[in-house]
């Protein structure tokens, strides 16, 4: 009820703070921890949207692997602060198209929200499961994703190693 | 006035203030138990070390903790200069928050029943001496422990000093490294159980002898040890945070208060992983001898002691991983240990578990016209 | 009904708004990444915009799953984080690559092949 709301809204301010931080930091680092505060907010969001279960990976995979394998490169890079816009320009088209995109975002938003249907649902692991590993719908593409995560870890490796003999 | 107290707010602020009340009580009892480990810990270490530990300050040197407390309150708090002041706060808050968060969802008894005197209920309700029972309760815990890897890289970069900073990238590079053979070593315990719930794993436990339960999951408990001893920074892996190894690893510019705090979150974190342990494998709050000795809460807490105790002893007893070595270990063997375990258990599963297909759990909320139905 | 009562009622049925207003932050979140890929210049900071940029689409697919009561919106979003992952490891190892051969993390820098 009432705390739902103040969750939930809550969290959708956080998400959207940090994410101006994340865009608008300096310090590649500090747009890191932004960026990690957006995704647990998200998956507060997540969570009381009826998905607990999807929240909770949203932490471990993104908040807790993703992010830390990009601070561990920005922290053993040494990537310093950016020293300004982008040349030629392309930071201001980039403002432009921002501000089309979140104004066509505010139009679609406002007028289809009237169409969306309401049956809403709390779901568990076990329905996400049922799904994932059921022939017809999901094993194959489930089984392609780990040859995918297979190619792209030996890819990662290969192209990140130092050569030898240099 | 009258929208403020329907009956269904008058339950959300009873549940409230019942969850408020058992924090208050697990949270102190966890302050106790901590500050008991640090003591404890000494003096056991002592022991074996053939010389007595801490016997000065009070009967026995019980009140050191109380002295090193005192102490550690009174330090001078530093911080070094060109340190990122945002997150050199924010590192220790990071850990202990986590550390305490993910003591919320294990549950550390079934419903409260004192003997001689029944159920205690408190407000017409049973007491269940668990803050949250979350449907993913394991996930989560893996979830706040992933997030606990920030604390040690925020302290370690805040630092603004060199060996702080390889400190602290090699003992989170450590600490995710052997999550993977954690999560892995627990897949064996869901599956038997069919659930995420702690409550339901130690259900199961207690329909299978717990002691069967046990044997039938030992390797993943060995694997499981080892892989929390690697989480939790212990010897023989504590090598990020020796003293004589690499200064003080990643908090070696703490001083007085937020130091306490990361030793604080460091203990927590070492309480939390055996009280998953105990909960998994032990089986929680079940007696040894179902039919005569009654469950009780004390029994899980006489597990997760002597899990602890297990901790120390290691730590008095094996010398340190080199950090190559740890990490070779836990890439090369933890992992496909545990994922060979993981491929046998899902086999066995496969061929001699129950067949039950899984219930739905799909709830429909239809919001009616201006009510929301719970 | 006074004013307390009514905000009382409107804050019970703001759950039923919870799918357009994720949907509202998911929009936003996705133009802020982005318009953060133009505007930065550091290749770690343009790679986390398009991960907000894909954070952004999870938080839609999950809004989408919830009005429409199906499970497939949580099935692609297990699938978007799959291969998220798979896009930032091998995409911070060309940066290693890179910044091994040059040294320099500047976007606008590697035009090596403008005509």
């Amino acid at each position: 009820m009432i705390l739902d709301v103040i969750l939930f809204y809550g969290a959708a301010l956080v998400a959207l703070a940090s994410g101006l931080f994340v865009i608008a930091q300096r310090n590649p680092i500090n747009s890191a921890f932004s960026l990690i505060i957006t995704m647990c907010s998200l998956a507060v969001m997540f969570a009381m949207l009826g998905s607990g279960f999807i929240a909770v990976l949203q932490v471990v995979v993104y908040a807790g692997a993703i992010m830390v394998l990009f601070l561990f490169v920005i922290m053993l890079l040494n990537a310093q602060q950016d020293a300004g816009d982008r040349a030629g320009g392309i930071g201001r088209a980039g403002i432009i198209l921002g501000i089309i995109l979140a104004l066509q975002a505010v139009m679609v938003v406002w007028k289809g929200s009237a169409s969306l249907p309401t049956r809403h649902t709390e779901t568990a692991a076990v329905d996400v499961a049922r799904e994932l590993f059921s022939q017809p719908r999901y094993l194959y593409p489930f089984e392609a994703t780990s040859i995918l995560i297979l190619s792209a870890m030996i890819g990662a490796i290969v192209v990140a190693r130092k050569e030898k003999g240099k | 006035m009258e929208a403020l107290f329907t009956p269904a707010n008058k339950e959300l602020a009873i549940d409230a203030l019942i969850g408020i009340i058992k924090l208050a009580v697990i949270f102190n009892v966890l302050l106790l138990v901590f500050s008991l480990m640090t003591y404890v810990e000494r003096r056991v270490l002592g022991f074996m070390q053939f010389r007595r530990g801490p016997n000065r300050t009070g009967p026995w040197g019980i009140l050191q903790p109380a002295a090193d407390g005192i102490k550690l309150f009174f330090k001078e708090e530093l911080m070094p200069e060109g340190a990122n002041k945002f997150l050199f706060f924010a590192a220790p808050v990071v850990a202990i928050v986590t550390a305490y968060v993910s003591l919320a969802v294990v549950p550390y008894g079934g419903p409260l029943v004192i003997p001689f005197y029944g159920q205690v209920s408190l407000f017409g309700r049973p007491i269940n001496i668990q803050i949250a029972d979350l449907d993913v309760g394991i996930l989560f815990i893996f979830a706040i422990t992933a997030l606990g890897v920030y604390s040690i890289v925020c302290a370690g970069y805040a630092s603004n000093n060199k060996y702080a900073l390889i400190g602290g990238l090699r003992s989170s590079a450590q600490m995710f490294s052997y999550e993977l053979a954690l999560g892995m070593s627990w897949v064996s315990v869901i599956m038997a159980a069919g659930s995420f719930r702690l409550n339901d794993i130690v259900s199961a436990a207690e329909r299978m002898n717990v002691w069967m339960w046990f044997v039938m999951q030992f390797p993943a408990f060995v694997i499981y040890m080892i892989a929390a001893c690697a989480e939790v920074n212990r010897t023989p892996f504590d090598l990020p945070e020796g003293e004589t190894e690499l200064v003080a690893g990643f908090h070696v510019e703490y001083s007085s208060m937020k130091f306490a705090l990361l030793q604080m979150a460091e203990y927590i974190n070492m309480i939390t992983v055996c009280a998953l342990a105990s909960n998994m494998f032990l089986g929680g709050w079940l007696s040894p001898w179902p039919g005569v000795i009654p469950n009780s809460p004390l029994w899980f807490f006489a597990k997760v002691l002597f899990l602890l105790f297990v901790f120390i002893w290691l730590r008095a007893t094996v010398p340190r991983f080199r950090y190559d070595q740890l990490m070779d270990f836990g890439w090369k063997r933890l992992i496909p240990a545990a994922a060979l375990w993981v491929v046998f258990f899902s086999g066995m599963t496969a061929f001699f578990g129950e067949k039950k297909s899984p219930p739905s759990t799909v709830a429909i909320i239809q919001p009616a016209a201006g009510q929301v139905s719970r | 009904m006074d004013a307390y009562t009514s905000v009382m009622n409107a804050f019970s049925t703001a759950q039923a708004s919870f799918v357009p207003v994720a949907l509202a932050v998911s929009a936003f979140l996705f133009v802020i990444g982005a318009v953060g890929v133009f505007v930065r210049r550091n290749v770690i900071t343009v790679m986390m915009c398009v991960e907000l940029m894909l954070n952004a689409v999870n938080l839609a697919f999950i809004a989408f799953s919830r009005a429409h009561g199906t499970i497939d919106g949580q099935i692609l979003v297990f699938f978007v984080f799959t291969v998220a992952a798979a896009e930032a490891a091998v995409g911070l190892a060309i940066v290693i690559a890179l910044q091994r051969n040059r040294e320099d993390l500047d976007v606008d820098s590697f035009d090596l092949m403008k005509g």
